[in-house]
């Protein structure tokens, strides 16, 4: 469903030269996936009438999207109020109506990261064991220099077996200083990147942080402990608080979105792997939920696998 | 907090009461729970139709006994059917074959394959004293072959080196020559992540598989999954021959309906559960506990937020002050929780947050029946001396004796509270020490054990 986040023809990005591009390979597995797996929106809304069975079939369509229980509920009910009081008749006009239904849920999210104001401009990522953190921010150092900005990278993660290595690498495929510690305290290396930002005139600082479930609530106290020293190396930070989220992940998304806000307060999400079949109607529960500002979409391992989030599209490819 | 399962039946089928047999007729609102509920722990749609369908035709008929009312008949037989969708197949891994014994690891990008593959060789040296060998076909992310080799070494098994410029198909080539060689018992190939529909990658590890003829290839699967697991694990089941499942990051809060979608879609057995980052985090799955969990059952975060908002706030400071001092907690302490678990609503609503007491919960569950067991509790703590009370190390046979004939049960009931009481007394130790976090695990510990709730009674 994602497909047109994906294969914009981007040249493929220099460090995946050794596979075949993304593009490539997504183009070739794509079409014939979406033809055998999921049964498309616009199937349903070519039928010739508004009947129980369409609606039916809208809800499983869905709730097979991710959007869980209450904002499946909350769509469907809106849009029968919608069919008696607009007298509406047609599918067509029902997917008019749906589409514009999740606009209004969803562009409140699309607010884009703006990093001016402060120098450095501090970033602290966060999220789930394996949701796409250290990969994100290889992706999010390239987008920030391409708009002309410094960047350095803090390798938060000194728990996970080479967690500091996979940091370096993106450092050095972006060419960015990473910070790095042998020590095991990621407060420490923190507000050491954060000093060194500061002597070098750096732009921005992207701090990377091991994965945590929310139920692990000692590393819960820890991160909380980590945005504290942040904000006593410079009390105006951090300036953004980014909750990673795999949007392959069901409803347990809505927990993490909350769990992590209460211990680190989550300014705007990264919602990431959206180039799988997985249709991130989660963002829909979110937004009903716990609304947070999507600040950008990752659709694929490349540097430049990273877009801006914006409503508009992302609804869109719903219905493609 | 989500309702688990019976308070949502609980409220369907209140007019329902005193009805002899689950009905068409009374079945239908309670399966739209049912459903509702496995949607809410992200079991595929697709699964939970052909489920519902299943337990339909399974309880229709089906007589209500004793006190049940006709919705947690019917929670038992959906537990007893999820239950048995889960398990059945023996869980262990298969090493039967010629050594070495290949393991290939397979799954979406961060779903935990490297740390699996470390854990399980941890698992297989320290239990079965096998020499194991690791090696990485990750030559995609950056540091995966690192990785390996550091979580190996933590393991204290033996890893291949291997490099980014390779060919996955000729390290895996290279590692099977050098196990070989060596006489290892078990090789552990790990790959990089990949999605389903990337053809170009699901060619590869088919070529992996065809080049190794693995004994096991596991598919390793994130817990947290939603219901885009069906699509995932139904790829990748139809691209390799998988023996076998594993299900990762079961320590967080996920209801795991993937676990259900996962094994419905591919018919695989279920194998381990990882519960952890360490290398210790992993364990044999039991599919009774899963049911449970999908069903909310387990529910204990519930169980002690429920606590939370029951109690008077005073007492509940108290009590606090005490948990975290360690000690001054007695029975005088012991009665006024059991008090306070009156107030919440009686023991039902208790039980049936607590997986290992499904059983039990379905029989006490309705009203009235489940605060006997209270009044017995209090009345044993009643028959005590204030001195008992505070010095309960003081009860020995004699007063034991005196205790029960005062209460009116046999001596073996106030054993049984004097020890749930110790148990408790435990819990409330560790729980000033390592917080919440830990006193959640000494439950789930006691009850797995197939112990009571400290201070329930059974
Ligand atoms: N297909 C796809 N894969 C992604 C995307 N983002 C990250 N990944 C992959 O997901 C896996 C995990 O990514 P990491 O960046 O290591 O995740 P993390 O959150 O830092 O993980 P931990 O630090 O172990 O908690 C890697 O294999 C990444 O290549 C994405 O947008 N699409
Ligand atoms: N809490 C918890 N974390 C786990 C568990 N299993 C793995 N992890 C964590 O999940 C993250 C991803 O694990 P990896 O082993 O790197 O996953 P992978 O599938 O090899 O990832 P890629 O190679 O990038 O596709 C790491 O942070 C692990 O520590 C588990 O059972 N519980
Ligand atoms: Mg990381
Ligand atoms: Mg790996």
């Amino acid at each position: 469903m994602f497909g047109f986040l994906k294969k914009k023809d981007e040249p493929a990005p220099a460090e995946t030269a050794a596979r075949p591009s993304w593009g490539e390979r997504l183009k070739a597995g794509l079409a014939r996936t979406r033809a055998t797996l999921n049964t498309p929106l616009t199937e349903l809304f070519s039928r010739g009438r508004i009947d129980d069975e369409l609606l039916d079939d809208l809800e499983t369509t869905l709730l097979m999207a991710d959007c869980g229980v209450e904002a499946t509920q909350w769509l469907l009910d809106e849009l029968k109020a919608a069919v008696k009081r607009e007298k509406l008749e047609t599918p067509a006009q029902l997917r008019e109506k749906l589409v514009g239904l999740l606009e209004t849920l969803l562009t409140p999210l699309e607010q884009p990261l703006a990093v001016d104001g402060h120098q450095p401009f501090i970033v602290m990522i966060a999220g789930v064991n394996g949701a796409g953190k250290t990969t994100s921010i290889g992706k999010l150092a390239k987008y920030f220099q391409a708009q002309g900005k410094s960047v350095l990278l803090a390798a938060g993660d000194t728990f996970r077996a080479a967690a500091r290595e996979q940091l370096m690498a993106w450092g050095e495929r972006n060419d960015v200083t990473v910070i790095a510690q042998e020590s095991g305290d990621p407060a420490a290396v923190v507000f050491d990147a954060i000093s060194a930002a500061r002597a070098r005139h750096i732009d921005i600082v992207l701090a990377d942080t091991a994965g945590r479930l929310p139920t692990q609530l000692h590393l819960m106290e820890e991160i909380a402990k980590v945005r504290r020293v942040i904000q006593k190396a410079d009390p105006s930070g951090p300036h953004e608080v980014l909750l990673v989220l795999d949007a392959n992940i069901g409803q347990n998304a809505v927990q993490q979105v909350k769990s992590f806000d209460k211990a680190i307060g989550v300014t705007g999400l990264v919602v990431t792997k959206l180039d799988g079949t997985a249709k991130g109607g989660v963002l829909a529960a979110i937004a009903r939920q716990c609304p947070k500002p999507v600040r950008f979409i990752g659709v694929g391992e490349g540097i430049d696998d990273l877009q801006p989030f914006q409503a508009r599209e992302f609804v869109e490819a719903l219905f493609e | 907090m989500l309702d688990n399962l019976t308070q949502r039946l609980g409220r369907v089928v209140k007019n329902l009461r005193g009805q002899a047999r689950i009905t068409e007729d009374n079945v239908a609102d309670m399966l739209r729970e049912v459903r509702m509920a496995l949607l809410e722990a992200d079991v595929a749609l697709p699964v939970v139709k052909d489920f519902i369908a299943k337990v339909k035709e399974k309880a229709v008929g089906q007589e209500v006994i004793g006190s049940l009312s006709p919705g947690q008949a019917l929670v038992g037989v959906v537990h007893r059917e999820l239950t048995e969708l889960m398990g059945g197949t023996k869980t262990e891994l298969n090493l039967a074959s010629q050594p070495p014994a290949i393991i290939l690891m397979s799954g979406l990008q961060g779903a935990g394959k490297t740390t699996t593959t470390a854990k399980l060789g941890k698992w297989l040296k320290e239990r079965q004293k096998k020499k194991v060998l690791t090696v990485s076909c990750d030559v995609y992310r950056p540091a995966a072959i690192e990785q390996l080799k550091a979580v190996s070494a933590q393991a204290g098994i033996d890893f291949f080196p291997s490099s980014g410029d390779q060919k996955p198909a000729d390290i895996a080539a290279a590692a099977l020559d050098y196990a070989k060689k060596h006489y290892y018992d078990v090789l552990f190939v790990d790959t990089a992540g990949r999605l389903a529909i990337d053809a170009a990658m699901m060619a590869e590890i088919r070529d992996l598989h065809a080049l190794l003829n693995p004994i096991e290839c596991l598919f390793v699967v994130d817990a947290m999954l939603g219901q885009d697991a069906v699509n995932t694990a139904k790829a990748f089941n139809e691209a390799l021959p998988l023996t076998g499942i594993i299900l990762t990051k079961l320590d967080g809060d996920s209801r795991g309906g993937a676990a259900l979608s996962v094994r419905h879609v591919t018919g695989k057995p279920l194998k381990f559960a990882g519960v952890g980052e360490k290398l210790t985090g992993i364990e044999e799955f039991h599919p009774e506990r899963m049911a449970s969990r999908i069903l909310g059952m387990g529910d204990i975060l519930g169980l002690v937020e429920e606590a939370q908002r029951g109690v008077d706030q005073e007492k509940a400071q108290d009590f606090v002050k005490k948990m975290k001092s360690g000690k001054g907690f007695d029975l005088n302490d012991f009665k006024d929780q059991i008090g306070q678990m009156k107030k919440m609503g009686g023991m039902g609503a208790l039980l049936d947050k607590l997986p290992a007491q499904f059983g039990a919960m379905a029989q006490q569950a309705g009203s009235g029946v489940e605060d006997k067991s209270i009044r017995r509790i209090e009345g044993i703590i009643n028959s005590m001396t204030p001195l008992e009370r505070t010095k309960p190390e003081l009860i020995k046979a004699s007063r034991k004796r005196r205790i029960a004939t005062g209460a009116g049960v046999p001596v073996q009931e106030v054993n049984r509270l004097l020890n749930q009481f110790e148990q408790t007394q435990k819990m409330m130790k560790q729980f000033s020490k390592g917080g919440m976090a830990k006193m959640m695990r000494g439950m789930k510990g006691l009850m797995g054990g197939g112990g009571g709730f400290p201070g329930l009674p059974r």
